[in-house]
């Protein structure tokens, strides 16, 4: 029978040190990781590549620095410095070296480098020359594609940089029977094969490259096992010596061992969560649903009287400050699309178990209040909603998200479940799922899910319609009629469609390039014996040794594409009121809102291009005056009149968002152009592709590379996030959003979908407000929404922590899918979301 | 014809309000009131009469529109769902919806018909048939009673309080509907806790009054003054500070009732 004990537990003084401790510095880069992957890679040479890549885990583990932090108790650091990162050379490196002398003063997520760092890195990085999965991606994508990816249709640069990460795995098993037990299982896996068997060469070599991988673990262990004990005979402090031997005594016992206690499982839990992300620097290694898994050592010591319910707070608040402990360094601009240094280490409580039984425990409530004690956006904590959740469990859920803290993510059960149903996923299964990084449900344990492997962008198929394929002075996309020729707004329609389905084939085809190159290059064989069926299929996760398969490229800008096409079938078609070709042109001069930078750079590049397939090479000086004659150009103040009256009849029409089903409707089918047609294609691991509608924030960097659309929005300004209406356009209340966008088909979008809103701290003021709020989720899930996240802040404060960013260092705000300190997002992602609508209540 | 087709007057829908009743209200504003009230942050509700006012973004905004019941409610019905949810309903507020008592009566009764709850905010300074008329069909009555001295009301408002506080008794013992007292706390005109008290005396001795609500005074309504090119009378008052707002809350419930800052 469920049970749980809703009384608040105590804040330890000790966490508030450890999270000052932590943010006291700017994170670093540290060069140890690439430098020892490369010792190791040169001398493995000739060895199968799952074996070169557990030798390579193994060497790491046995030479990186290792620290214990000052009052930690759970201990296992990648860096020196406090939330710094290591580098990945297999994966991509060549634009770190070109970023080494701004990395430090870019916009979002600056890291300090040394020029000793620089040096190390400068001296390994030519031997990974050809040899990196993104290379090998490269050279497997068709030329087509890589002409969309040029025009940004869609950015696959994700798992193109980085390791793939996104994946859940068997955190319990590891609890349970510690690495010696998957030693033993992958042995006994070794001792049934028949050295005739067809598979008998590659499953050999993985499962050894398990096991060594798993030994290199446990010596790892070791180590902060002999540190911890050489800084208790250091110390004079007796509580701090005892500390440090239980620490000490910990790490010898687990991971190696299975977990005898509820520390031991959080110090077990916590190698496995920081060791997955130095194998590979793949991010949103999602803990999943941590009150389950941990719940039985929680429970066996508090029922043993070995343990009180605050210091079984206080292990989880470590291991809380611990999931902030950890960096990644991408490219400039892949930080821009995930800003806010996040690492979105999804962990989730609440939802049903896997009989349908409410699976609420006393860690549902720990969780949510360590979210609480340490105030920091990892981890990026969900709970799971149903119609027998709780209602103290979601009242706590929606204390914490009046806090402003951006947490928790809530999700529907009653959505997601017969969503991943569809996709073949048993029962049992589909009631375990868990969410991967912002908003992806999975099956834990058992699914390779390639989450987030595309963000595509919904605006610029609407774009190639108007230019038949054309971008910048190049064919980038299929032709699909002049305009003159679109005679009705079926044609149109039809022309959009197709121009959606000739790109998702390409993204598809991005994917499945890069999804190869890293089953060539980087499989994780560590990563892999924490995976169902890996061990038994003799196939690392990149090989597709995962129960179930995947690809989840996310779309995003629904909003924008429904209010155009709205606005296209009212305007050019039923009120006459201009031609296609008329508003193209009112659209490339911008409506008449001036240009910027990067329209000038973009026109410039065009009349360049123009030339240049004219058969004309512009001199430096010519380009330099085509340059300027473009900055200086103007439109005239009759077309500017014109452009206006256009804009005022644009702002007239309903908009996505407000509860008005005719527009809610195309929006509807909007989404379906993606999402149907994608299910269609497979990926190399044998899974099918499933769409997600969300895009963590790269709906800014995105939107700064799509022109202006016939819904009004000015070029090169930020697309509409997730499956929400477009800023500020939503002007009739929560209620009425939710409504609208209840009715897009969430089912379908089986990866995901994402609805941020924002609310003043008023609408939720008092005991009445939560409850109110209560039932706002509750009613969107009713009508089968999948994901709410909400802002709980007022317009003054983000103004003035943009204005006094020192006085906010720790003001976190979620967007789009994320919790992120608000003063490390770019201007432009700031400015973003104080644009969108206030809901506050009524005055 | 049908009472759905009863038509009033109204300047706003609002949806998602949870200041103004149970759980999550829509809030329909009717135009026309018979108080000058100098702190209204409503002041386009004031005039009966069709308005156009200016907003801070330069564009001009018509104030008040006619409607039927039938088209109010196809809006109110939008949010069902939520009121099955959160046991919340229509809200009728202003102005002051009984001066078009047979639009407010045949609102209330259309929600009552669709099961939603039904609230009114009204000072209730109408003849007593005209609030009869609407009882049937509400659940709560969320009355005004913005001072006990009858001078100081008319001085600050606009109009005597006599049949207002009559009509709060005669509501109260009808029996018919829950009676809530709410009072718009307002430095210079109410903020003391003697004039607090008397109103919070008088509500508890009201026939099964249970809540009084305490509204901290806002300048919020500032712009639309602005756009309607009228003063704001109020100038530099600021709010009422917390402490206040707690010390009136703590007297309010020394005489038995439960007292909410805010609704």
């Amino acid at each position: 029978m469920p049970s749980f004990n809703p009384e608040p537990t105590k804040k330890s003084e000790r966490i508030s040190r450890l999270v000052e401790h932590l943010f006291a510095k700017m994170p670093e880069i540290e060069p140890a990781r690439a430098v020892l992957i490369t010792e190791s890679y040169k001398k493995t040479e000739d060895e199968p590549i799952v074996k070169r890549r557990a030798l390579a885990f193994a060497h790491i583990l046995k030479h990186i620095p290792i620290i214990i932090r000052p009052e930690e108790l759970i201990v296992g650091s990648t860096t020196i410095a406090p939330r710094g990162c290591q580098t990945y050379p297999e994966f991509s490196w060549e634009w770190l070296e070109s970023e080494f002398e701004t990395v430090e003063t870019r916009e979002a997520d600056p890291f300090y480098i040394s020029e000793e760092t620089k040096r190390a890195l400068r001296e390994i990085h030519p031997y990974w020359k050809g040899k990196t999965s993104s290379e090998l991606a490269t050279s497997l994508m068709a030329p087509e594609t890589l002409t969309a990816i040029k025009h940004n249709v869609f950015t696959t640069g994700n798992y193109f940089y980085n390791g793939v990460g996104h994946i859940t795995v068997k955190y319990g098993e590891v609890l349970e029977i510690g690495m010696e037990g998957l030693i033993h299982k992958a042995a006994e896996e070794l001792a049934s094969m028949n050295v005739g068997d067809a598979d008998y060469p590659t499953k050999h070599e993985l499962l050894e490259a398990m096991i060594i991988s798993c030994h290199a673990v446990i010596l790892y262990a070791q180590r902060y096992a002999e540190l911890a004990e050489k800084m208790a005979n250091e110390t004079a402090d007796p509580v701090r010596k005892a500390e440090l031997m239980q620490i000490s005594a910990n790490c010898r016992r687990v991971p190696a061992k299975g977990a005898e206690s509820f520390m031991e499982a959080c110090q077990s839990f916590w190698f496995v969560q920081q060791l997955i992300q130095l194998e590979s620097s793949g991010h949103s290694i999602s803990p999943g649903r941590f009150d389950q898994y941990m719940y039985p050592y929680y429970k066996a010591d508090l029922d043993a009287g070995k343990i009180t319910r605050d210091q079984a707070q206080e292990y989880i608040d470590c291991v809380w400050v611990k999931l902030n402990d950890l960096g990644k360094c991408r490219d400039e601009e892949s930080a821009k699309g995930f800003a806010g240094y996040s690492m979105f280490q999804n962990l989730c409580v609440g939802g049903q178990d896997k009989e349908g039984m409410d699976a609420t425990n006393d860690l549902s409530f720990m969780c949510i209040w360590a979210s609480q004690h340490v105030f920091l956006p990892q981890p990026s904590l969900s709970i799971r909603v149903w119609n027998l959740t709780p209602h103290e469990l979601m009242h706590e859920a929606c204390r914490l998200t009046r806090t402003g803290i951006g947490l928790p993510a809530y999700y529907n059960d009653e959505a997601i479940i017969p969503a991943l149903m569809n996709r073949g996923i048993s029962m049992e299964d589909a009631r375990n799922f868990s969410l991967i990084g912002c908003v992806e449900p999975q099956v834990p344990g058992k699914t390779m899910g390639w989450h987030d492997a595309a963000f595509f962008n919904l605006c610029r198929p609407l774009e190639f319609v108007f230019s038949n394929g054309m971008d910048k002075g190049e064919q980038a996309s299929i032709r699909t009629g002049e305009l003159a020729d679109l005679r009705t707004f079926e044609d149109f329609w039809n022309a959009y469609k197709k121009q959606v389905e000739y790109q998702i084939a390409l993204m598809a085809n991005s994917d499945n390039a890069i999804d190869a190159a890293h089953a060539a290059r980087v499989p994780l064989p560590w990563l892999s014996c924490m995976v169902d069926d890996c061990m038994k299929r003799g196939l690392t996760t990149e090989q597709g040794g995962a129960v179930y398969n995947f690809t989840g490229p996310q779309c995003f800008g629904i909003a924008n594409a429904a209010d155009s096409l709205y606005a296209i079938r009212e305007l050019v078609y039923n009120q006459k009121f201009l031609t296609l070709q008329e508003y193209k042109e009112a659209m490339d001069d911008n409506f008449g809102k001036g240009f910027d930078d990067i329209s000038v750079r973009e026109a410039s590049v065009e009349i360049v291009n123009n030339l240049r397939a004219a058969g004309r090479e512009p001199s430096a000086q010519e380009v330099a005056q085509i340059v300027a004659r473009v900055k200086t150009a103007d439109v005239s103040p009759e077309k500017k009149k014109k452009y206006q009256e256009l804009l005022d009849k644009i702002d007239a029409l309903p908009k996505y968002g407000n509860d008005i089903p005719e527009v809610d409707y195309l929006a509807r089918d909007a989404a379906y152009l993606y999402t149907r047609p994608l299910e269609k294609y497979k990926n190399p691991r044998g899974g099918m592709f499933h769409a997600g509608i969300y895009p963590v924030s790269a709906n800014v960097p995105l939107g700064a590379q799509t022109g202006a659309t016939p819904d009004g929005r000015l070029a090169h300004t930020p697309v509409a996030d997730g499956i929400g209406p477009m800023a500020g356009r939503d002007i009739n209340g929560p209620t009425a959003t939710a409504n609208s966008v209840a009715r897009i088909d969430h089912m379908i979008a089986s990866n995901g979908t994402l609805l941020n809103q924002k609310f003043h701290p008023s609408a939720l003021e008092g005991e009445k407000g939560l409850n109110d709020f209560e039932s706002l989720i509750r009613t969107f899930f009713d009508q089968k929404g999948m994901h709410m996240q909400f802002n709980v802040v007022d317009r003054q404060t983000l103004l003035d922590a943009q204005a006094h960013p020192e006085n906010y260092r720790h003001l976190v705000v979620r967007v789009a899918g994320y919790s992120a300190l608000f003063t490390t997002l770019s201007k432009s992602l700031q400015d973003d979301i104080i644009q969108r609508t206030e809901q506050t209540s009524a005055y | 014809m049908s009472y759905l087709d009863t038509t009033g007057r109204i300047f706003d829908i609002q949806r998602y309000s949870v200041h103004d009743g149970f759980g999550i209200r829509t809030i329909v504003f009717l135009k026309g009131c018979l108080l000058r009230c100098r702190w209204c942050c409503n002041p386009e509700s004031q005039e009966y009469a069709i308005q156009e006012m200016r907003q801070s973004d330069g564009k001009v905004r018509i104030v008040g529109q006619d409607v039927t019941v039938r088209e109010v409610m196809k809006t109110v019905e939008q949010d069902r769902m939520y009121f099955r949810r959160s046991g919340g309903g229509l809200t009728l507020s202003g102005g002051e919806s009984l001066l078009q008592y047979e639009f407010a009566r045949d609102l209330l009764h259309a929600a009552k018909d669709q099961g939603f709850s039904t609230a009114m905010e009204s000072m209730a300074g109408v003849s007593y048939d005209r609030i009869e008329a609407v009882l049937p069909y509400l659940d709560t009555y969320l009355m005004d009673i913005k001072h006990i001295n009858g001078a100081k009301h008319r001085e600050f408002c606009g109009k005597d309080n006599a049949l207002m506080l009559e009509n709060a008794w005669k509501v109260a013992s009808s029996g018919q509907c829950e009676l809530v007292i709410r009072t718009p706390v307002i430095p210079t005109f109410n903020d003391t806790v003697p004039e607090i008290r008397a109103i919070a005396e008088f509500a508890a001795r009201l026939p099964g009054v249970e809540q009084m609500h305490i509204l901290p005074y806002h300048r919020l309504g500032f712009d639309k003054y602005v756009g309607l090119g009228r003063e704001y009378l109020m100038g530099d008052v600021k709010p009422p500070s917390r402490e206040l707002m707690m010390e009136l809350r703590d007297e309010v419930n020394k005489t038995g009732l439960r007292c909410m800052i805010g609704g």
